[in-house]
């Protein structure tokens, strides 16, 4: 295994642990791009993340993850303010290894269209498969990728609507926020004005092999932490599976590959995006071939 | 009231879960914050099971620790058809037989699932080569039994044993272990996942 060359990925913040995955004292082997690293956790709890070469690598602390970088000039980490609302229960689920391109995850996570049948009873309904007219649009001062005026039926949209109701109407928008990161907003219950925040960041060991990190910023006084990390592994790992048996792995980028439909605007421009980085890495450039 | 010390994704509640809802008993989970939080490792967790390990059954004053001990007891004490734990003294010992199985050599299955999904530190190669042995086992019986015209591991209805084997073997994919070898397994897991009342878990293919 050898370390890509592509400098758009290379120039982006990655996580690469969960705040206190790493024991006090305790060491973990893990893998960026390619490149094999070793996390070392002080008597405080602090990682120092370093190459095989002993290289100390940069770190940022956020979102209840450790990211580091390869990079010497990477894209910025993205600005989600509702980590820093005090209000908020910010909840950290671990991490979930995923076994395809860190862009398909990514992929995945901007459809709508697969709540119905792959989470269904909980993210959709098989009655109610409708994605509606949704939005896209490219923040050019922050660089990212915005699909807002998103809404779909659900019959428990989070931990706490499950409890609350039989079901409503969820307004959503996603961001886009690194060729590896995605997130989005949702209604959240009991909240006419502000929405839960969940995040996907992704850490992709290679092209193919992923470790997926999704931190949440939610309002909810009512659900314990426990109930709200099982509903959201709950999910993931639905996805998990569908993802893991997607081929060709590597997401094909060819416009001709896959017919876009309505539902999946923010997939067309989120291919687009990558395609204008000259981004390589998790991708299958068929017109390259 | 019934109280499983229960965390979702894992197996080894499922397996009581499917009991419970196959005998219909009411119950109440104990949500246990096994990842990430380890909080069966914590000195709270290990008053409820010094071996820090999920599942734990409650029912009144008895504790029991062990899926396979918790459905042999479920099925004795609510089962008032004794189908699922027969009497037939060799019936009896077969299920125990398939119970101590899934307990032990199916448990690999578990172990890959573990570091696949969850980045569990454990010699992956060695997890899922243990496992494969372990599915040629259940294949190769399951084989002589649908020659019997049996669909069932022990007896002709299905039995704790069954439930016990179902949910790592369904789960299987989730470690990266394939069971394109295993056409028996197969069959036995359709039949499984269309008796009433059976509920799935995230990682539990549709097409099973
Ligand atoms: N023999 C036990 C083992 C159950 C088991 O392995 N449970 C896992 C979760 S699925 C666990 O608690 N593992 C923690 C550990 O063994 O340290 C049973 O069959 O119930
Ligand atoms: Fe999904």
């Amino acid at each position: 295994m050898t370390i890509t060359s592509d400098s758009v990925a290379l120039n982006q913040w990655f996580p690469v642990a969960y705040d206190g995955q790493v024991k006090p004292g305790a060491s973990r082997d893990t893998i960026l791009l390619g490149e094999p690293l070793t996390l070392r956790a002080d008597a405080s709890g602090d990682l120092t993340v370093q190459t095989q070469t002993g290289d100390t690598l940069p770190t940022i602390r956020a979102f209840t993850l450790v990211f580091t970088t390869l990079g010497d000039n990477p894209r910025p980490m993205p600005v989600i303010q509702e980590f820093d609302e005090p209000d908020r229960r910010v909840v950290n689920c671990g991490s979930v290894g995923v076994q395809t391109s860190p862009c398909r995850i990514v992929e995945n996570f901007l459809d709508m269209a697969h709540f119905c049948f792959v989470h269904t009873d909980i993210l959709g309904a098989v009655d109610e498969t409708e994605v509606l007219s949704y939005k896209t649009r490219l923040h050019e001062d922050v660089d990212e990728i915005w699909a807002t005026d998103c809404k779909f039926f659900q019959p428990a949209a989070s931990q706490s609507a499950r409890d609350a109701s039989a079901g409503q109407l969820t307004d959503y928008i996603y961001r886009i926020t690194s060729p590896f990161s995605v997130m989005l907003y949702k209604t959240a219950m009991g909240y006419a004005d502000r929405l839960d925040a969940i995040c996907l960041f992704i850490q992709p060991k290679t092209e193919t092999d992923c470790i997926a990190y999704m931190p949440m910023a939610l309002l909810d006084d009512v659900s314990s932490t426990t109930s709200m990390i099982d509903f959201q592994q709950t999910i993931f790992l639905q996805d998990r599976i569908i993802l893991e048996n997607q081929r060709p792995r590597l997401l094909p980028i060819s416009p001709r590959s896959e017919m876009p439909t309505r539902a999946d605007l923010s997939s067309v421009a989120y291919r687009r995006w990558l395609k204008d980085k000259g981004l390589r890495f998790g991708l299958l450039l068929e017109d390259a071939a | 009231m019934i109280r499983l010390h229960n965390y979702t994704l894992s197996g080894s509640c499922y397996k009581v879960r499917l009991l419970l809802g196959f005998l219909e008993i009411q119950h109440e989970l104990v949500a246990v914050d096994f990842f990430p939080g380890q909080e069966h490792k914590s000195v709270e967790f290990s008053a409820i099971n010094p071996l820090q390990q999920i599942p734990v059954l409650d029912d009144g004053n008895l504790r029991l620790r062990d899926a396979q001990a918790i459905l042999a007891y479920l099925a004795r004490r609510y089962d008032t058809g004794r189908t699922w734990l027969p009497d037939d003294p060799a019936r009896f010992g077969q299920v125990m037989m398939w119970l101590g199985f899934a307990g032990t050599e199916l448990m690999a299955a578990s172990a890959a699932r573990l570091h696949d999904a969850f980045g569990f530190d454990l010699d992956i190669d060695r997890a899922r080569s243990d496992a494969h042995a372990a599915f040629a086992v259940l294949d190769d019986h399951l084989a002589e039994r649908q020659i019997l015209g049996q669909t069932w591991l022990v007896g002709d209805t299905p039995t704790i044993a069954d439930v016990a084997c179902f949910p790592y073997v369904a789960l299987s994919g989730d470690g990266g272990i394939g069971q394109e070898h295993y056409p028996n397994l197969r069959i036995w897991q359709k039949a499984f996942r269309r008796l009433p009342r059976f509920d799935a878990v995230s990682g539990v293919p549709e097409f099973v």
